[in-house]
């Protein structure tokens, strides 16, 4: 096992402090960088080949070098700390227990694309977090981390965290600029880009919490340190998330060479006593399933998206033989109608629809073309929307029936469901929850 | 029309949105302490974008009265440069703002699928059984409100229950939610074990 990086001291009492963060290294990353010509650091950056750690594993480097440079409107870094993808709490614990990272992170992020504030977005539920890092903050600023002419350098920068009210499409990028813009949490229509016009229609970064907090490490250590962590394009330290039916859930430091496997049985201690594997979501609710014999490879971007699914937010879901795949199905139909912000009629109403279908396959009212029904509506919705919420919302439905159609006909043949387990709802109906 | 061929819209299968009168609730004005922490608020936004500060004004008026009332929306939309349709538009988008009256603890617990892997339905019954009172309401007595929130964002501590969009109580299991009841009468927030700050060496 790698020595952590990002979260090599967050069990240490105080290691949220500017105190425990200036003994510990702290904010060297950013004195490098002010050192640097702005462009520098972005060449760093991507000599690194560091990649968004939010979802979709876009090159960082690239993404700074297309925001706008000759322009006389001021630059925005927008920090995506929304974190809502169901199964992904790693920047929960970056920010509540190594805040000083995060900020030197959105410091070094302003310097190489010549911005004067970021904007940390930190969903409303994580207000016991903002507390704290606004504390932390606050003593930033007292000792020229932030603010005024950072640690002498004549660089001005500064730091607001607003906080988000209960919304996972407030952290798509385009929807999380309108919500900090006073509105509601809808995507605009791209182009233009965030990087052209974004935030305040200004050229605007939004970079994720984690990737943001591997920025000092990057200046650090330098570049190759940064690949060789990891296998070819995938490098750098990686948090995953582990959670559902394993012995210790938890955020678990690696590289992207360490096996899915791996992380459910040696991180997190395997399943519990006299239970099997049925199936894992490896990247957060939104992306495919993938069965047992399909864990004994590299936890990359690349290698999970070569095994058909995705990283995504590299929040890890074990399910064991107890779980009932319809329902497991509808329980996230039910997040995703939920949550869809409903600006395009395909999520909208499709959403809605394929929650009623599972709900009455779950129940065992539904009927065998229910099933095909399921596929035509998910097909309907998936690639047909203004953002990849859609293709978020249809995969639940697609990846149970593709793998588990079996189970979804017998609830239909038995007119019940045929895998109630024991941690379930006892004496609501399904529906209820 | 409908948006696929086999889904019909008659007289039966409608969509129909659900638009809610709001609250008039009592003539409205931010007491001078939370007026301050508005424009102080407000200093953290380029001038000409005072709208950015709407989410923080909101939960100003909902600390003030407990919930969202027209008259508090109106005051806000009036201090910033907003139409009050346009702040009702985002009030309206948001799940951690009420619409109407609440109970002292609103108990929020996670139902999305890791916490429900962990027991997260069986909770809820037994918080429901324990009040009395099924999801989405307020016990008579004005104490408890049971609501059900999409992932909290701390799966690996679940079941995760949030008490009025702030407090947190991690790790419940159903055999002790009702105990968790008698535990707030009595002992107020003291009574929740917090989150992450606990993986501390000690
Ligand atoms: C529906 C939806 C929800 C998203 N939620 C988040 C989120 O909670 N946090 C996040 O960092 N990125 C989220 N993203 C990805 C962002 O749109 C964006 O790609 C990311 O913040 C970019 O940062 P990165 O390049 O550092 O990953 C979401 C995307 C979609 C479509
Ligand atoms: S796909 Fe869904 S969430 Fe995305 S813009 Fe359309 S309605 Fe909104
Ligand atoms: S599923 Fe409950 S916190 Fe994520």
């Amino acid at each position: 096992m790698m020595e952590p990086i990002l979260t090599r001291y967050v069990r240490e009492p105080n290691s949220y402090t500017l105190d425990f963060f200036l003994k510990h290294q702290g904010y060297d990353g950013l004195k490098k960088a002010l050192g640097m010509a702005p462009n520098d650091v972005i060449e760093a950056v991507k000599a690194s080949g560091l990649r968004g750690r939010g979802g979709a594993g876009f090159p960082t480097g690239l993404k700074w070098q297309f925001v706008l440079k000759d322009t006389p409107k001021p630059k925005y870094i927008c920090c995506n700390a929304d974190e809502s993808e169901p199964g992904t709490f790693k920047d929960h614990l970056l920010m509540e227990r190594n805040p000083h990272l995060l900020f030197e992170g959105c410091l070094i992020g302003c310097w190489a694309i010549g911005a004067k504030v970021a904007y940390i977005y930190i969903r409303g539920e994580f207000y016991h977090v903002q507390k704290i890092m606004e504390a932390e903050l606050a003593k930033a600023y007292a000792q020229g981390y932030v603010g005024k002419n950072i640690m002498g350098s004549g660089f001005d920068c500064d730091i607001v965290i607003h906080r988000g009210a209960g919304a996972y499409e407030a952290g798509e990028e385009t929807a999380l600029i309108e919500s900090l813009e006073g509105k509601r949490a809808q995507p605009r229509i791209k182009p233009p880009f965030p990087a052209v016009a974004g935030l305040y229609n200004a050229p605007t970064a939004v970079n994720n919490v984690e990737t943001l907090c591997n920025l000092p490490a990057i200046l650090t250590n330098g570049a190759a340190w940064f690949t060789s962590l990891g296998p070819e394009k995938n490098g750098g330290p990686k948090l995953f998330c582990v959670s559902g039916h394993v012995k210790k859930p938890g955020v678990f430091e690696a590289t992207m060479k360490t096996t899915l496997r791996e992380l459910i049985f040696d991180h997190a201690g395997g399943l519990r006593d006299g239970h099997k594997l049925k199936a894992v979501i490896p990247g957060g609710s939104s992306v495919p399933i993938l069965l047992p014999e399909q864990l004994d490879i590299p936890a990359s971007f690349d290698d999970v998206a070569k095994a058909g699914s995705m990283l995504g937010s590299a929040g890890i879901i074990v399910m064991d033989e107890t779980t009932c795949m319809v329902w497991v199905a509808r329980n996230l139909l039910h997040f995703y109608k939920h949550e869809s912000c409903g600006k395009c009629t395909p999520c909208r109403e499709g959403g809605d629809w394929l929650l009623k279908i599972l709900t009455r396959l779950e129940n065992g009212e539904g009927e065998m073309r229910d099933i095909d029904l399921l596929v035509s509506v998910g097909g309907n919705i998936a690639g047909k929307t203004l953002c990849a919420f859609g293709d978020a919302a249809a995969t639940p439905a697609l990846t149970t029936v593709k793998h588990f159609r079996a189970e979804f006909e017998a609830h239909v043949r038995e007119g019940r469901c045929t895998l109630p387990a024991d941690w379930r709802a006892s004496k609501t109906p399904v529906g209820a929850h | 029309m409908s948006f696929h061929p086999l889904m019909v819209y008659d007289r039966d299968h409608f969509h129909r949105s659900e638009r809610t009168r709001l609250d008039e609730g009592k003539a409205f004005t931010f007491t001078p302490e939370r007026r301050a922490a508005l424009d102080d608020l407000l200093t953290k936004y380029p001038p000409d974008q005072k709208r950015s500060a709407v989410l923080a004004a909101l939960y100003l008026v909902q600390e003030q009265e407990g919930y969202l009332t027209a008259n508090g929306m109106r005051h806000v939309a009036g201090i910033l440069e907003m139409t009050p349709a346009e702040v009702e538009d985002v009030a309206t988008y948001y799940v951690m703002f009420f619409r109407e009256r609440v109970g002292k603890y609103v108990l929020q617990v996670c139902r999305t699928l890791s916490c429900a892997l962990a027991g997260a339905e069986r909770v809820t019954e037994a918080l429901s059984e324990k009040l009395g009172i099924k999801v989405g309401e307020t016990d008579p007595s004005g104490m408890f409100t049971l609501l059900e929130f999409e992932c909290l964002g701390a799966c690996d501590r679940a079941p995760i229950v949030m008490v009025n969009n702030e407090h947190w109580h991690e790790r419940v299991r159903p055999q002790d939610a009702g105990r968790l009841v008698d535990d707030i009468r009595a002992r107020g927030v003291a009574a929740f074990n917090g989150c992450h700050l606990k993986l501390e060496k000690s």
